[in-house]
C-alpha cells in the first residue's frame, strides 16, 4: 500500500471542499468535559538510528522458543514451520493484501482463502467453513452465539473445567449482557462423564462446548457427548487441535454441528497476542448462522473460472445490529500460512507429525515418571499434552532452574486451577528430540 | 409499480405483507399469510428464507422471519396476532418463480387469528397501492 502524506495545503482543501473551517470544526460534537486537555504522555522522538538500537534492545530481552526446548502448550505449540511458509507469505502479492474492501479485485486472495476453506472442510470433515476468525478463543464465542441462534435459545450453555481457561472467559465476556447462564461441568477425572454432560442439559440449552483432546490433553468421548447435546435439542460445538486430526476421527465423522480451533499450530509462529487464527467450520445447514466471510468459486461472464465473497447479507457492513456478527475482518494472512502448511504437508506429512507428537509426549511422560518423583494427575488416553504433578514441590523455583539451563518445562496450572498449584501442564511436538526429552526430565528432577 | 397486481380479496400490511382471511370454523378465522407483488419485485433475486416454527404465538408487527435475496436479508412481520398452524415447505423451492404467483402458491404461513379487531388495522387493495406508489418515490 502506497503510504500518502497529507500536507497542511492539502488538509486546507479537504476542509475547503466540506465546507469546514478547520480540522478542530470535525470534533465539535465531542463534548467539552471528555476531551484530553493535554499532550499525550509519549517520549520525545527518536531519531532512526536511536529507534533501530532501542528496538533491538527490546527485541534481544526475548526468549524465542527456537532457541530453547519448549515444552510450553496450553493453547499454543512449538510446532515446526518449514521454510516455504515464511516464503510464501512474505511475497508482497499477500503481504500487503490485508482484508480487502474491494474483495473481487483481488482474485489471488481470495482464490487463496477459498483454498483455505477447502483444506478446513477436508480437515475436520464439515461441510463449510468459513475464512478464518481472529483466533480460538473468538471462534468459541461465535460458535455459541451461532448455536444459540440456530436454536431460538438463550437460557443456557453447558461447557466443562477442562476446555482451555481463557475461551472460556472470552466466551463469559461475549455472553455477560445475556441472560444466558454458562455451566461448566466439573472435570476432577480429567475427562467430562458423557452422563453428567446429559443431567446438566435442559430445554433451554443451546449447545454443549467440548474440547477434544481436551486442555488437559486427554483425549473426551466426542460421540456420545455429541449424542447427549442432540437428545436435548443442543447443538455439540467441539473445539479441536487441528493436528490430532491426522488420528483422530474428524468432528463431522462424529456428528458435531460447529467446530472450532485455535490455527497457530498450522504454521503460524508461536507469539504473545497473536496474530493467531480462529478456525471455524459447520453443518451446511448452520450457513446462515456463520460468521465472518466466506468465498465462493464461480464462474465470470466469459466463463472463467473466479472468486467472490457470498453471503455477505448477514455481515455487519450491510445488517447493522441485526448482523451474525461484530467481527468482519478475517486472518487473511494467518489462513495463508494454515494453508500453505496443510497444502505442504498434504495427509501423510500431518500423520507423521501427529505420530511424532504423540510416541514423543508418552516417551516423555515415561521418562519424568521413572524415579517416581512425579504422577500423572490423569490416568487417560492423550495426544500430546499431559498434566503431572509433584506433591510439595516449589514450581516457580523448578521452572526458573529449568529455564537457566534452556529449558521451558511447562506450564503451571495455578493460574486456572488453585486445586492444581503442583501441576504441570506439558506439550510434546515433533521438534522435541531425544535428547532434549531426557535433558528435561534430568531437569525436573 | 405498473403491471404489478394487487388482488381486491386481499388485505396488506405497510410492511408488505398480504393476508387473507378464511373461516376455519365458527367463530375461528385462519390468515394465510405472504409477501407482496411489490416486495418480490424490490428484493429481486430471493435465495433463501426462514420461516416461523408452527405453534409460535406472534404478535401483530412482530418479526415472524426472513427472506433472503442476493443483496440483502429482510424481515417477514405478521400482520395479524395470533398462532401460527402451517408453514409452506414448499416455498425454499420456489423462490425463483415467486414472482409468477405470489397470493397462492407463494404463501409463507398460516395464523390462526386471536385478535380479529387487528385487521381493521390492514389496508386494502387501493389503500395498499397508493402506499407503495408512495414508497416508490
Amino acid at each position: 500500500m502506497t503510504y500518502l502524506s497529507s500536507t497542511p495545503s492539502d488538509q486546507q482543501e479537504m476542509l475547503r471542499t466540506i465546507g469546514v473551517r478547520s480540522v478542530e470544526e470535525l470534533f465539535e460534537m465531542i463534548p467539552e468535559e471528555i476531551r484530553l486537555r493535554r499532550p499525550l504522555n509519549l517520549p520525545a522522538g527518536m531519531s532512526e538510528l536511536e529507534l533501530t538500537r532501542h528496538m533491538g534492545e527490546l527485541a534481544a530481552r526475548n526468549r524465542p522458543a527456537g532457541q530453547d526446548a519448549c515444552f510450553l502448550g496450553a493453547g499454543s505449540y512449538d510446532h515446526f514451520i518449514p521454510a516455504v511458509v515464511d516464503f510464501l507469505a512474505s511475497r508482497s502479492e499477500f503481504y500487503t493484501a490485508y482484508t480487502p474492501y474491494q474483495p473481487e479485485a483481488s482474485q489471488g486472495s481470495l482464490q487463496a482463502f477459498f483454498e483455505y476453506q477447502t483444506l478446513i472442510t477436508q480437515l475436520t470433515g464439515m461441510d463449510v467453513s468459513n475464512a478464518s476468525l481472529y483466533d480460538g478463543a473468538s471462534a468459541v464465542a461465535e460458535a455459541v452465539l451461532m448455536a444459540m441462534a440456530a436454536t431460538g435459545r438463550q437460557g443456557r450453555v453447558v461447557t466443562a473445567a477442562n476446555v482451555h481457561p481463557e475461551y472460556r472467559q472470552t466466551l463469559a465476556t461475549y455472553l455477560a449482557n445475556l441472560p444466558t447462564e454458562i455451566l461448566t461441568l466439573p472435570t476432577p477425572e480429567g475427562v467430562i462423564r458423557p452422563e453428567q454432560a446429559a443431567a446438566a442439559l435442559n430445554d433451554q440449552t443451546a449447545c454443549v462446548v467440548f474440547q477434544h483432546p481436551n486442555f488437559f490433553g486427554c483425549l473426551e468421548e466426542p460421540e456420545k457427548l455429541v449424542q447427549a447435546a442432540h437428545a436435548a435439542g443442543a447443538l455439540a460445538v467441539v473445539v479441536f487441535d487441528p493436528i490430532s486430526l491426522a488420528l483422530l476421527r474428524r468432528p463431522g465423522d462424529y456428528g458435531a454441528d460447529i467446530a472450532v480451533a485455535e490455527g497457530q499450530c498450522l504454521g503460524i509462529p508461536m507469539s504473545f497476542g497473536g496474530p493467531y487464527l480462529g478456525v471455524l467450520a459447520c453443518r451446511e445447514s448452520l450457513v446462515r448462522r456463520m460468521p465472518g466471510r466466506l468465498v465462493g468459486q464461480t464462474t465470470d461472464r466469459q466463463g472463467r473460472r473466479c472468486w467472490v465473497l457470498t453471503l455477505q447479507t448477514r455481515e455487519q457492513h450491510i445488517r447493522r445490529e441485526k448482523a451474525t456478527s461484530n467481527i468482519c475482518t478475517n486472518q487473511g494472512l494467518m489462513a495463508l500460512r494454515a494453508s500453505i502448511y496443510l497444502a505442504l504437508m498434504g495427509p501423510a506429512g500431518l500423520q507423521e507429525v501427529a505420530h511424532l507428537c504423540v510416541q514423543k509426549a508418552h516417551y516423555a511422560l515415561q521418562q519424568v515418571s521413572r524415579t517416581g518423583r512425579w504422577q500423572t494427575v490423569f490416568d487417560r488416553p492423550f495426544f500430546k499434552e499431559f498434566v503431572i504433578r509433584r506433591p510439595g514441590v516449589n514450581l516457580s523455583d523448578l521452572l526458573s532452574a529449568a529455564a537457566e539451563q534452556g529449558i521451558f518445562a511447562g506450564v503451571p496450572l495455578d493460574r486456572w486451577y488453585p486445586e492444581l498449584a503442583d501441576a504441570l501442564l506439558v506439550a510434546v511436538t515433533e521438534k522435541r528430540t531425544l535428547a532434549e526429552i531426557n535433558r528435561w526430565a534430568d531437569a525436573l528432577e | 409499480m405498473s403491471g404489478l397486481l394487487f388482488p381486491d380479496d386481499l388485505l396488506y400490511s405497510k410492511t408488505h405483507e398480504w393476508v387473507r382471511v378464511e373461516k376455519a370454523a365458527v367463530g375461528q378465522n385462519v390468515a394465510t399469510v405472504g409477501i407482496t407483488a411489490f416486495a418480490i419485485d424490490a428484493l429481486k433475486d430471493l435465495v433463501h428464507v426462514e420461516l416461523p416454527a408452527v405453534g409460535r404465538r406472534l404478535q401483530a408487527g412482530q418479526e415472524a422471519g426472513e427472506i433472503e435475496s442476493v443483496k440483502a436479508v429482510s424481515p417477514i412481520y405478521s400482520p395479524v396476532e395470533g398462532e401460527v398452524t402451517a408453514v409452506n415447505t414448499e416455498l425454499e423451492n420456489r423462490l425463483e418463480h415467486l414472482a409468477d404467483d405470489p397470493y397462492q402458491e407463494g404463501w409463507f404461513f398460516k395464523v390462526r387469528i386471536t385478535d380479529p379487531a387487528g385487521l381493521n388495522d390492514l389496508l386494502h387493495a387501493a389503500e395498499y397501492q397508493k402506499h407503495c406508489e408512495s414508497e416508490s418515490h
